[in-house]
């Protein structure tokens, strides 16, 4: 059940939790229940809106920041981390294989706001070695939903 | 000038839906409850597929019966889906959507006159193709009682001395009923008892909501006497590709080749490629579909439970098929008034045999959105109906 509840919350957690309850073929207060439990443990840990900014008139830049460190004695990439993550500006931050070592994302109001950050905040630390900044152009879809162009019914009105 | 007709064209009947579908295009903002097919896109990694075999230039005919790989794909995912055998080189023909099976199969195996048993509300080809194969009809309504499964005792009193063939389309549209283990074991027996065949129209085999789908042909002695019909416009969200499959013992399928080789020569290549794919990696859409469905399913079911409209709860393929009985009007009626007042589009039960008659076929190939939306003004609609019968 925790798994249909999330798989389905994921994409829309607006739903109603009655219309969620006939939908998953059991009753509210079972869903109401486990979604609580699930706030409580940590495994549902935010409630969020896909929002396409390019579409109002508000200045927004996103970035990608690649970042290069060297883990530190006794404590590996955590406290590196949350050097990083404590910064309220930074929206994402994860520890990744391959050619480096965390990817950063950073949300500001223009490209120099962006860049200060790195050059203020992120490189000067201590572990860092090297980061690389790539700046947003186009998001053709975010968490699953394409937000370039919005699905058409095709369909026939009456078939057999 | 002489008359340019065949009489057995004209006397066949047009589909009842057709004049339906005239009524409803003429209104530009209804929602309609009333299609026939899956309301999600083929699955991205099919339709690449297609594309690529397009950009790799195979745009030419396949061998007649279909392409190896994909006759092999598709006796390899019966094996695993409903455990019986096929050899793809013999008995497996890759069809023009499921739709050309059901003709064919119906051309290689009446004679004129043999009767061929057609269990109703169904699908509005059987009985047509029937005709047109030289073949006689002959309708077993099946009962609301029953939900809407064919009974040994239904299907005993409707076998004369002529019976050849009976069709059995289970998981069935309209109703949305299915046929599980015991029911088949019951009409198997009378099946070999009689010496009948059966063509087994399974495309809607993946959408079925109590456990797995069995098949009539992993019964003993059926797989001889059985042609499948099948076929990835439901299950993969491929109707336009227009692809399907026949299977059935070697002596049939033989018979049917030749009809496809003369008629259609071969089902097309860009589809077939993408079939391919689809057999191959898309057992995990198809179970995201179907959870999909049910869960559309389940809100539907429970929408007429509290608006107090009568419905037996279907366990397949994705329509239910309400009765409207109470309101002492004809499924015409009552359609075209729901489509007029409230501007739905359902489909009157009768579009599907006389049967039919009393019920509707509303299908939930539609997004939660619509479906609430249309059930709103549905409920609004048999809240006026009722309160016109008590002045």
């Amino acid at each position: 059940m925790r798994e249909k509840i999330l798989t389905y919350i994921e994409r829309n957690s607006r739903v109603d939790l009655k219309d969620l309850a006939i939908l998953l073929g059991t009753d509210e207060v079972t869903i109401a229940n486990e979604i609580a439990e699930m706030e409580k443990e940590g495994i549902i840990c935010g409630y969020h809106t896909l929002i396409d900014w390019d579409k109002t008139g508000s200045e927004k830049v996103t970035a990608l920041i690649e970042v290069k460190v060297t883990p530190q004695r006794g404590l590996g990439f955590d406290k590196i981390a949350e050097r990083i993550y404590n910064y309220p500006e930074v929206d994402c931050v994860y520890l990744i294989s391959g050619g480096f070592d965390f990817m950063v994302t950073i949300e500001g109001k223009t490209m120099r706001d962006v860049a200060q950050f790195v050059s203020d905040k992120l490189s000067p630390q201590e572990s860092v070695l090297s980061t690389a900044t790539h700046f947003i152009l186009k998001k053709y879809k975010d968490h699953g939903t394409v937000m370039v162009h919005q699905p058409k019914d095709e369909r026939m009105l009456i078939t057999p | 000038m002489r008359n340019p007709l065949s009489d057995t064209i004209v006397n066949v009947k047009p589909s009842g839906i057709r004049k339906f579908f005239d009524l409803v295009s003429e209104m530009k903002d209804a929602i309609s409850l009333g299609v026939g097919e899956p309301d999600f896109d083929t699955p991205w990694h099919i339709r690449d597929e297609g594309i690529y075999s397009l950009e790799k230039g195979r745009t030419f005919y396949t061998s007649n019966a279909g392409l190896k790989e994909l006759k092999e794909e598709i006796a390899a995912y019966l094996k695993r889906r409903i455990h019986v055998e096929y050899d793809p080189l013999k008995e497996i023909l890759v069809t023009v959507g499921g739709s050309e099976g059901i003709d064919i199969a119906m051309r290689a195996m009446l004679n004129p006159g043999e009767e061929v048993l057609i269990p109703q509300p169904s699908y509005v080809s059987y009985e047509p193709c029937a005709v047109l194969a030289g073949g006689k009809p002959v309708i077993i309504e099946l009962k609301e009682e029953n939900e809407f499964r064919l009974t040994a005792e239904e299907l005993l009193a409707a076998i004369t001395e002529k019976t050849k063939l009976l069709v059995l389309p289970f998981p069935n549209n309209p109703t949305g009923a299915i046929m599980e283990k015991e029911d088949l074991e019951k009409i198997a027996e009378v099946i070999i008892e009689k010496d009948i065949f059966v063509l087994s129209d399974e495309i809607y085999s993946e959408l079925s909501y109590k456990g797995e789908h069995i098949s009539i042909i992993s019964l003993p002695g059926m797989q001889e006497r059985t042609i499948l019909i099948n076929g990835f416009s439901k299950a993969y969200a491929m109707t336009g590709w227009r692809l399907g499959y026949a299977c059935g013992p070697k002596e049939i399928i033989e018979q049917m080749f030749k009809i496809h080789q003369f008629a259609i020569m071969c089902a097309p290549t860009t589809s077939q490629y993408a079939a391919v794919e689809a057999l191959k990696n898309g057992d995990e859409d198809v179970a995201k579909m179907r959870e999909a469905y049910d869960q559309r399913r389940r809100y539907l079911m429970h929408a007429f439970k509290e608006m107090g409209l009568q419905c037996f709860e279907p366990y397949g393929a994705f329509y239910v098929f309400p009765c409207i009985k109470e309101f002492g009007m004809s499924s015409e009626e009552f359609a075209n008034r729901f489509l007029s007042e409230e501007k739905v589009a359902v489909v009157p039960g009768t579009a599907f045999g006389d049967c039919g008659e009393g019920f509707l076929r509303i299908s939930y190939a539609y997004s939660l959105e619509n479906l609430k939306a249309a059930l709103e003004r549905l409920k609004r609609f048999v809240e006026r109906l009722r309160e016109e019968q008590t002045h």
